[in-house]
């Protein structure tokens, strides 16, 4: 069992930490998970992405060609992914961003709005929780309950109170592509 | 202890500390800063030696000093901050200090890129600075490995009054993996013999890397040399995947070795029989285990983050006994492991022993993609 996840968007959206939840979830249900991000020539355009490769044995590459899954945040991510994702794999679109329709027929095609969801919860940068939730609810890559114990661990200090709201978030995505 | 999610970097720094560091000098450079930092807040909190130099070469003039002292130290930087450290590192050769330097290598050559390579290979392996002397290189592929080895450095740079290198692909260190730390070890209380710590009255100790008599020099060298023998003899390490009935053998390290992982498992898959030897000591190279692989396999694709510098050691070793091939990327580019899966492909097609240098034959064929 492998399965690879690539999160990209503008800085500021929460990229490197969704992938950072996706890893603490790994661990938590006893997987091994690589959590690689994009640094150097890839990040111009000020664009950010990591790859969550989550697998039951010794992880290979930490960077895949054709990830199983791609959460894109914005349209340059959905311009630059859109081709990469694996045939019958997953792609996340964050339509509040995106003013394309996706081109790809072979894969599963998540459209959600999530920084509009995001406000309604009061905080637009929930909109990277409510797109991973959106993702595990139909990809089942992680456990609910283990995201859970991912965001309690990955959200210490001064941003633990975000924990609740981030939970709310995930499922609001979780619920908004289950009605679909 | 149980795991924990770490970066390579900030592993490395705390398996440092654990394996009971007193003194951290060194310089801030991508991708190797975040070690730096990490050092900044917990050298000091524990009552430990940080100093950021103000450059380069301070800083490993800084730990040939702390080493003189008997002091566990080390330094981390990135490629260009290593060139800067050549010169220091051959006198800390010289006045045989124990000292843990790792390097976290970014494309080159020159300030190049700030991307993942393996170029420093030849530098770090084949000592790049002047003389007759013998570093000790491991290559990890992973975070939890990074931390043992860094670790168990400090062991190995004692026991044989040598340096250690480690020598971490820029994408080791940036990436976050689970990783067990080690247990805290109590700073070292006790000196060793040949330290020099002031003091009248004592007996009079000298630790210098100048020796005007050629004759004396000439033992050190050869000192130096038995010690390596040594090193060569106990300190070999690599691990072998899926070789039990390979045909077709990847030789690749580090972040290479990894990537070639999943393009063997891919390959098994298609029922190709290859298998991945992914040495972990550089130096010394696992020099028996190339062999035993080149009398199995019809077939060797050395894998590398540049343009061949371990295939010279592979080939040296497997002396035209079966045919070697290259596949590499340069400059701070990864290979993905569709790039290596078609080179096995290829090389399964037609397993015929090549005609040419591996290196020529291989910019033939990487050419076109580099100049897409």
């Amino acid at each position: 069992m492998q399965n690879e996840t690539l999160i990209a968007g503008f800085g500021g959206q929460g990229v490197l930490f969704t992938g950072k939840v996706m890893a603490h979830a790994a661990m938590a249900e006893n997987l091994q998970v690589t959590w690689f991000p994009s640094y150097g020539p890839e990040m111009r355009g000020g664009t950010a992405n990591c790859t969550v490769v989550i697998s039951d044995q010794e992880i290979g590459s930490p960077q895949v060609r054709q990830p199983r899954a791609v959460i894109a945040m914005n349209l340059p991510s959905l311009d630059k992914y859109e081709n990469q994702v694996a045939p019958g794999g997953y792609l996340v679109i964050n339509t509040s961003m995106v003013n394309r329709k996706a081109k790809r027929e072979d894969i599963h095609v998540l459209e959600v709005p999530g920084t509009e969801l995001a406000e309604e919860l009061g905080d637009k940068r929930l909109a990277n929780s409510i797109l991973l939730g959106a993702l595990l609810a139909e990809s089942k890559f992680l456990k609910p309950e283990s995201i859970e114990k991912a965001l309690e661990e990955s959200l210490h200090g001064k941003k633990h109170d975000m924990v609740d709201i981030n939970k709310k978030a995930m499922k609001k995505g979780a619920d908004y592509i289950k009605s679909k | 202890m149980a795991k924990e999610l770490w970066k390579g970097n900030e592993a490395f720094a705390e398996a440092a500390i654990r394996a009971g560091l007193q003194a951290y000098f060194g310089y801030p450079i991508t991708p190797q800063t975040e070690a730096l930092e990490y050092m900044s807040s917990r050298m000091p909190e524990l009552g430990r030696v940080f100093l950021q130099a103000e450059s380069e070469l301070g800083a490993i003039n800084m730990v040939y000093g702390a080493a003189c002292t008997g002091v566990r130290t080390m330094t981390s930087t990135s490629s260009p901050g290593t060139s800067l450290m050549m010169e220091g590192l051959s006198y800390i050769a010289a006045t045989e200090l124990p000292m843990v330097l790792v390097d976290v290598v970014r494309g080159g050559p020159g300030l190049g890129t700030i991307s993942p390579s393996q170029g420093d290979y030849n530098q770090m392996v084949h000592g790049g600075g002047h003389g007759d002397y013998y570093p000790i290189v491991m290559a990890p592929a992973g975070v939890q490995e990074t931390v043992d080895i860094v670790y168990g450095m400090f062991d190995l740079a004692e026991k044989y009054r040598s340096i250690g290198v480690v020598m971490l692909d820029g994408s080791i260190g940036q990436m976050i993996e689970p990783a067990e730390m080690p247990p805290m070890l109590e700073v070292r209380k006790d000196i060793p013999e040949w330290a020099v710590r002031g003091g009248s009255g004592k007996d009079k100790r000298i630790l210098t890397s100048i020796n005007l008599d050629p004759a004396e020099m000439e033992k050190m060298n050869l000192r130096l040399l038995k010690r390596w023998k040594e090193v060569e003899k106990n300190e070999v390490r690599f691990a072998e995947y899926y070789m039990d009935d390979a045909k077709i053998a990847i030789i690749g390290n580090g972040t290479a070795g990894r990537i070639a992982l999943s393009a063997v498992r891919a390959a098994r898959a298609a029922g190709i029989p290859v298998g991945l030897l992914r040495p972990i000591s550089l130096s010394p190279f696992p020099v028996k285990a190339v062999q035993e692989v080149a009398a199995q396999v019809d077939n060797i694709l050395v894998v590398e983050m540049n343009a061949g510098m371990m295939l010279e050691d592979v080939l040296k070793v497997v002396q035209g006994k079966t045919s070697v091939e290259f596949y590499g990327r340069i400059g701070g580019v990864m290979p993905y492991p569709e790039e290596i899966l078609a080179e096995i492909q290829r090389i399964a097609a037609n397993p015929s022993p090549i005609n040419g240098h591996p290196r020529d034959l291989w910019i033939e064929r990487i050419e076109p993609v580099i100049n897409r």
